[in-house]
């Protein structure tokens, strides 16, 4: 049946003597090619010799060469030392006690090295405080920053020490002898040692000043201590003594007044004998102590002044004239009489940048004889002065000072809420700038100082009046750098080294005959200052009044430093950009924290992407003149006309251009206070955030997070409050652990070691040091801000947060029980997936969970993950193929995958890809590679290690010597690591507690990771 | 050459041979040089010589020994009857003056050589005996040696009888004329090695002739008897070619060509595997490194333990390249080279005394002031022994813990001239090794009780490194 049907291709074949298409019938094309204008000139193309033939011969002459040279082993060098120093033995690390005191964080901390190069921050366990936060665990890969100035410069111009010691010392006599105004601007040292430096140096040149600046100030704290007691320091607090915490706005988990304290707070809040702390938390953002507390009212910063005061009239009985709503009242005096009850062992703190309030919080500790708060010994790690920097500010501008000297501050980037200090800087005959970094300061200075990171340097700190500690090098500087302090005694015309000094002073006022080796070894040194401090009392009716009658705007901007950034010196840190904000879980971004019924109000909004991703829209944040467009988080538990911002990000200057992220909040902190007035409005633009945790809610599965209160958890039986799910077994209700329900035969495993990992929900407060140890331990990759956005982010440790969608989870997880229907089921569901306005915060540091009935070792086509007697999931990287597989049947999402090659590989242009940053790499661990699954290993290469050094001497391991990264960083505590073989071990009675459960024990996957179920005291 | 040598032994030593062994040994010989000459041809791996130049080595030594057995001879007939005993000064000096002093080189003393000339016998002793004492006591001599050493104290050798030190001074006077008979030995070596490769080639061209000769033999055989046949009427029943060729035959089978194209894919596919599996194997590999370090002087001749240089192997996962201030703990006396030589491969004492001065080169140590520079260079070593990355070893574990003897892996280094790796270092390998090796318990508290509980569930009296877990893929993957 032959068909007559004529296709045609296009209209113009209707017309039968159209010239295209009689071309066309002959030729592929209507017109040539224009083959010329792709192979340039076409005189020279047939000039060639290369024909076509030739080219396939090359082509495959190259590729065969290629092939067969890949067949040939690289040559590897090996060179030894010519003389190599004793204590360095290659494979074998060393440990150095030193601290960190770069002018906002403070720790003592141990530092391992491998082959002489630092890799890894581990706590001193000889200092009971101020252990290392997330930054501190991070600083280390901050030395090994290409980006860091080489050596120091003039006008630009690389220069000599020599030369630069000399001319500076030369202006700075005839400044001297004129007696020009010069200021030193430097962070806070509280080094001993330096302070006699600087005093030396000032005697020199008694026409410089010493101007002491944190970038994040807690002067009005300072002034008002020095208003009570006569001190300009700070209070030291103990939370472990505490029952009862009430904090108006200070983030005691966080930065407060140098941070440092949730070591103390844990211990608190693991009940112990039925009793653990109590703690109220009164703030406008949702920090880190609120998601921690008992009980959180959120409040925007006017009104917790009002509050403070009420607490205040409560426990003094003095009148303050303050009205609050009545449900507030109530709550404000419940919280009172329990601090009045707690009979010294409460303590009341308060963050509101304001000296009467600082003034009136310390009043209520003395009225309530408060144990936990200690006025004798004092935290000495902030002491910059607002009125003196806002003085040098109004100086420099108005051309009355003739010289700045600036150490361990970059105020170009954080005076920024000042605009005429860099102009006033710039136009200065006379600037030295000390930095590690290509700062916003180093670019304006005439003289930029390079200094060694805190790992390659000399120093001394006392970070509690009497606990001393000391810096010691762990490296020989890697550039042609010098310490402030040498600099600043060659300037003085002081012929010793910074070294020398240090030790005389400690051996003089110090040490007074005590080993100086041994202090060196322990790193800290502590000696008793006995001294009592008497309470003033001032009149508080005028300040009573004064804090009655706050400026209240419409919107009201409470800056605060987040977790993973600070104060925004370590912002060309790749480990500390990729970490999530413990409570938002965004990485790589600041944002304003807007409540959800102000942004529906200001039309602000949070989008999910149908990829994953979360997006928003931009607000304006204006603030007296300034305005800055900042992307926007719909926080929940934010306080309603209360918006939050953080300080740390938008560094553009010595910072690689991907980790230039974010928003400079500095540009808002007007006058140094943290709260500012300000108005908003939305912009209409799309930001992109990198956020790892968009289902916020928990919709009421208890068997992931359980939770219990206090009373409960004392009165009631565990099998109440910490079910084992149990599923029918021929009709008969039989609990998931029984062997009768199990799948599978069970593996004996009481022969030799078997490791358990026990983590506390109550310990835990969310603080992600964990995450960075773990980073540094197992050389984890960075993957940058889009990948982490399309949830390809590589921790193997994360830290879930969620919120309740009912006031609590307990009332979450009724909402759930008492659905009836699907249709309910449905609706209900859906609204349980937002958050309350006002959450109960849980957090829960998630793992590989090394199952003992892994899921996800059944499904390896390749048996590249298998279990181990020593109750590890193992995988073996060289082994998988990268089928995905086992990560697609993991039911805790923890296996991540190699998507691309992150070492070397210009396209992540992080630490893994250039020479310096890959020193920072555990050599015990391998660097994986593209097209490989990875996860946890609960650090093999540590118990491992740990096994081998007691077979080298021949003994039994005790307990407390096996430790995973994040254990031996958790400082509060939450995480406990050990063999449960050991029937001495803690972790064995941590297993055997009724606080223990599964995560998702009805999965039947036995894990070696535990939990321990979270006691709230409401 | 062999061959040469052999009858030059046999004339040389005038070695009294029967005529069977005589003819066993010349067969023996045959059959090295014809194995010699197929390896030669098929593998071209110098190491592959190695037990033939063992052998070799063996009659030089042989050699060297009668050698020096006449020197003795000769040398002791000439001062026998002073009654004084070389040999036993020589050792006396090398127990008590080596570390300060040399025959002819200023070390921390001065040189030793013909010192007697220079002083009186009786101020010798005196001085060796006590010379701190001869010092006080302000004698001229003495004061000026003090003065011009530096004021560097000698040792005082009170044990030392008179006996004693002339037996030393006599071994420092003494000027061993056998250095002029060896150098000429040496000379005579140095000759047969330049010749060497024209002797080998030589009898590769005469076994050639041979065979030629042989084969034209035979030709010329078969002809004659061919002609003989013919002239004697005998017909030689030559095969006719009945049918098609047996090739023929063969590609009409087509169960036989089937069969044959099967195996010989097969076998093509195993011989390609194997290939590709030994792709990245390195055994035998045995880069040229910047200095010629014989594990065989130091391990072999020398005896040192392989931990003195490779100390951190007891402790940590490397063995470690030793730095070269543990080279210079001995290097800092030891500035030539005065053991054997082997000329076949050029290895003279001036070759070794030359990498020596690289050492020193590298190091910054100034000979003549015996000092240090602190111009150091370090030595760039080619590394042999390469695992990959993902693989984590441990020495400490093997050495210290196992007690496993470096050579188990390592191969008979002291034997080494040039290092190589001996063992495949494939996981198979590993694993064998895992499966084979029983754990060391004794003296070790650690292993005791896990030992007993394990041991008897598995039945067994000792446990292997595999039973132990020494398979588990984490164990040596993270």
């Amino acid at each position: 049946m032959g068909s007559h049907k004529k296709y045609w291709k296009s209209e113009l074949e209707l017309s039968k003597d159209n010239s295209i298409v009689e071309n066309l019938k002959n030729n592929e094309f209507a017109s040539e090619l224009p083959v010329e204008s792709f192979l340039e000139d076409k005189n020279t193309l047939q000039d060639t010799s290369t024909n076509r033939r030739d080219f396939l011969k090359y082509l495959g002459f190259s590729t065969a060469a290629a092939t067969l040279a890949s067949c040939e082993g690289p040559v590897h060098k090996s060179i030894p030392y010519v003389v190599q120093p004793e204590q360095i033995r290659p494979g074998i690390s060393n440990f150095y006690a030193t601290s960190i005191s770069d002018g906002f964080d403070f720790a003592n901390v141990l530092v391992k090295t491998r082959e002489g190069r630092p890799i890894k921050i581990e706590k001193n366990s000889k200092s009971e405080s101020h252990g290392p936060n997330a930054r501190v665990h991070a600083s280390v890969l901050s030395m090994y920053d290409s980006s860091r100035i080489q050596g120091p410069t003039m006008d630009g111009q690389n220069v000599s020490w020599e030369q630069f010691n000399l001319n500076i010392s030369a202006q700075l006599k005839s400044m001297s002898a004129s007696n020009k105004k010069v200021v030193l601007l430097t962070q806070t040292f509280s080094s001993p040692t330096t302070d006699l430096i600087i005093e030396q140096f000032i005697s020199k040149f008694p026409n410089i000043k010493h101007v002491v600046y944190d970038t994040i100030s807690e002067s009005k704290a300072l002034d008002a201590f020095e208003l009570s007691y006569n001190v300009r320091a700070l209070p030291t607090y103990d939370f472990s003594k505490a029952d009862v915490i009430v904090s108006v706005g200070a983030d005691i988990l966080g930065d407060w007044q140098g941070g440092g304290f949730s070591s103390g707070y844990s211990k608190s809040r693991i009940p112990k004998k039925g009793k653990m702390s109590k703690h109220f938390q009164i703030e406008a953002n949702m920090s880190l102590s609120g998601a921690n507390s008992d009980v959180r009212i959120p409040l925007k910063p006017s009104t917790q002044k009002k509050a403070l005061l009420k607490i205040y009239e409560y426990i003094s009985g003095e009148n303050t004239n303050v009205s609050l709503d009545e449900k507030l009242d109530k709550k404000l005096k419940s919280i009172a009489s329990s601090l009045k009850k707690s009979a010294g062992k409460g303590v009341f703190v308060t963050g509101i940048d304001d000296v009467d309030a600082q003034v009136l919080a310390l009043k209520i500790n003395q009225l309530i004889s408060s144990d936990v708060i200690n006025t004798s010994k004092l935290n000495l790690t902030r002491k910059g002065d607002d009125k003196k920097v806002s003085q040098l500010v109004s100086d420099l501008s108005n051309n009355k000072i003739d010289g700045l000297i600036m150490a361990g501050v970059n105020p170009c980037y954080t005076l920024s809420g000042f605009k005429k200090f860099n102009d006033a800087l710039k136009s200065l005959d006379f600037s030295v700038c000390f930095s590690m970094n290509n700062n916003e300061t180093a670019m304006l200075s005439k003289w930029v100082a390079a200094t060694p990171h805190y790992l390659e340097s000399w120093g001394d700190v006392e970070m509690k009046s009497g606990d001393f500690s000391l810096v010691q090098p762990t490296i020989k500087p890697l550039f042609d750098t010098r310490q402030f302090q040498e600099v600043l005694l060659n300037w003085s015309e002081i012929s010793n080294s910074f070294y020398d000094e240090l030790k005389s002073n400690w051996n003089k006022t110090i040490l007074k005959g005590l080993s100086w080796n041994q202090a060196l070894h322990d790193g800290v040194f502590s000696k008793n200052k006995p001294s009592n401090r008497s309470f003033k009392n001032l009149d508080l009716s005028s300040r009573i009044n004064q804090l009655n009658d706050p400026n209240i705007g419409d919107f009201e901007l409470t800056l605060y430093s987040k977790t993973s950034m600070g104060d925004g010196s370590q912002a060309n840190n790749p480990w500390l950009q990729e970490m999530p904000d413990p409570i938002t879980r965004v990485s790589w971004d600041n944002y304003l924290t807007v409540s959800k019924s102000d942004a529906k109000k200001l039309g602000l909004k949070n989008i999910n992407e149908s990829n994953g991703a979360l997006n928003s829209n931009y607000a304006n944040v204006k603030v007296d003149g300034s305005s800055l467009k900042t992307p926007v988080i719909i926080q929940p538990g934010q306080a309603n006309g209360s918006v939050g911002l953080s300080f740390g990000y938008g560094r553009r200057n010595g910072v690689k251009s991907e980790l230039q992220t974010g928003i400079n909040g500095y540009d808002l902190y007007k006058d140094l206070v943290n709260v500012q007035i300000v108005s908003i409005e939305s912009v209409n633009e799309t930001h992109e955030f990198a956020c790892v945790q968009l289902h916020n809610t928990l919709m009421g599965r208890g068997d992931i997070i359980k939770e219990t209160t206090l009373e409960i958890f004392n009165t009631k039986n565990s099998s109440e409050w910490n079910r084992v799910p149990q599923v029918s077994l021929n009709h008969i209700e039989t609990p998931v652990t029984s062997p009768d329900v199990d799948i599978w035969d069970e593996f004996d495993r009481s022969i030799g070691h078997h490791f358990n990992l026990s983590i506390d929900l109550n310990g835990c407060t969310g603080c992600g040091a964990c995450v960075i140890a773990c980073h540094a331990e197992n050389n984890v990759p960075v993957v940058g801000k889009s990948e982490v956005r399309r949830s390809r982010d590589m921790h193997w440790l994360r830290i879930d947060r969620y919120y309740s969608s009912q006031e609590s989870f307990s009332e979450d997880n009724e909402t759930k029980d008492n659905i009836s229907g699907i249709k309910e089921s449905l609706s209900v569901f859906g609204e349980m997936e937002n958050p309350s306005e006002n959450p109960q915060v849980a957090f829960q540091p998630v793992m590989c969970q090394h199952c003992n009935h892994a899921p996800c070792e059944t499904v390896c086509p390749v048996a590249a993950t298998t279990h181990s007697r020593q109750g590890q999931n193992h995988m073996a990287y060289n082994r998988c193929v990268g089928t995905r597989y086992c990560a697609n049947n993991c039911p805790y999402k923890v296996r991540r995958f190699n998507w691309f090659l992150y070492s070397d590989n210009n396209e992540f242009d992080f630490n893994m890809n250039d020479d310096l940053g890959k020193m920072v790499l555990n050599p015990d661990v391998v660097v994986r590679s593209r097209g490989v699954m990875e996860k946890c290993s609960m650090c093999i290469q540590k118990t491992q290690k740990t096994i081998l050094d007691a077979k080298l001497d021949g003994r039994v391991i005790k307990d407390g010597e096996f430790q995973t990264a994040c254990s031996s960083a958790c400082d509060s505590g939450a995480i406990v690591f050990g063999d449960i073989n050991d029937k001495e071990s803690e972790v064995l009675k941590l297993k055997e507690d009724d606080r223990m459960y599964h995560l998702l024990e009805s999965v039947g996957t036995k894990p070696n990771v535990v939990y321990q179920v979270k006691v709230r005291n409401t | 050459m062999f061959y040469i040598h052999l009858f030059r032994m046999i004339i040389n030593y005038k070695l009294d041979l029967s005529w069977v062994s005589k003819i066993i040994l010349v067969l023996y010989f045959w059959r090295l040089i014809l194995t010699q000459f197929f390896r030669l041809l098929v593998v071209r791996k110098p190491i592959l010589l190695k037990e033939f130049l063992n052998l070799f080595k063996s009659f030089r030594a042989l050699r060297f020994l009668a050698l020096n057995i006449t020197f003795l001879f000769a040398t002791s007939l000439s001062i026998s009857s002073q009654e004084i005993d070389i040999s036993k000064g020589k050792s006396l000096f090398n127990a008590n003056c080596a570390s300060c002093h040399k025959l002819n080189k200023k070390l921390i003393g001065p040189a030793l050589k013909g010192v007697s000339n220079k002083y009186e016998k009786e101020w010798l002793y005196s001085w060796i005996k006590n010379s701190a004492a001869l010092i006080k006591s302000g004698d001229d001599q003495a004061v000026a040696i003090y003065e011009e050493y530096n004021k560097a104290a000698m040792n005082s050798f009170p044990q030392l009888s008179n006996e004693d030190m002339d037996n030393i001074l006599a071994y420092t006077d003494y000027t061993p004329p056998a250095a002029i008979a060896s150098s000429a030995a040496n000379s005579n070596n140095v000759n047969q090695i330049s010749s060497s490769s024209f002797t080998n080639d030589l009898v590769l061209v005469l076994l050639l002739l041979v065979l030629t000769v042989l084969v034209t033999m035979l030709f010329l055989v078969t002809k004659t008897l061919k002609r003989l046949a013919s002239d004697n009427g005998i017909e030689i029943n030559q095969k006719k070619s009945s049918g098609t060729p047996i090739w023929e035959k063969f590609i009409k089978n087509q169960f036989l060509v089937f069969v044959s194209v099967i195996l010989l894919l097969l076998s093509s596919a195993y011989f390609a595997y194997g290939y590709f599996m030994q792709i990245g194997i390195d055994q035998g590999y045995m880069p040229i490194q910047p200095i010629h370090y014989s594990h065989k002087i130091h391990a072999g001749e020398n005896q040192i333990e392989c931990q003195y240089c490779h100390s951190s192997a007891r402790i940590s996962k490397h063995s470690g390249i030793p730095s070269l201030n543990v080279c210079m703990n001995c290097h800092e006396n030891i500035a030539d080279y005065n053991g054997e030589e082997d000329l076949e491969k050029g290895y003279t004492k001036d070759f070794y005394t030359n990498e020596i001065k690289k050492l020193y080169k590298a190091v910054g140590w100034d000979e003549t002031t015996l000092s240090y520079t602190g111009d150091t260079e370090p030595v760039k070593w080619v590394r042999i022994h390469n695992l990959p990355d993902f693989v984590y070893f441990n020495h400490s574990q093997h050495v210290t813990v196992a007690g496993i003897e470096c050579q188990k892996c390592h191969g008979p280094v002291e034997e080494m001239e040039i290092l190589y790796q001996y063992s495949p270092l494939t996981m198979g390998w590993c694993i064998n090794c895992h499966r084979e090796s029983n754990i060391k318990v004794k003296d070790n508290e650690y292993y005791s009780k896990i030992h007993d509980e394990l041991s008897k569930k598995y039945g067994v009296k000792e446990l292997t490194a595999a039973q132990m877990g020494g398979l588990e893929c984490g164990k040596c993957h993270y």
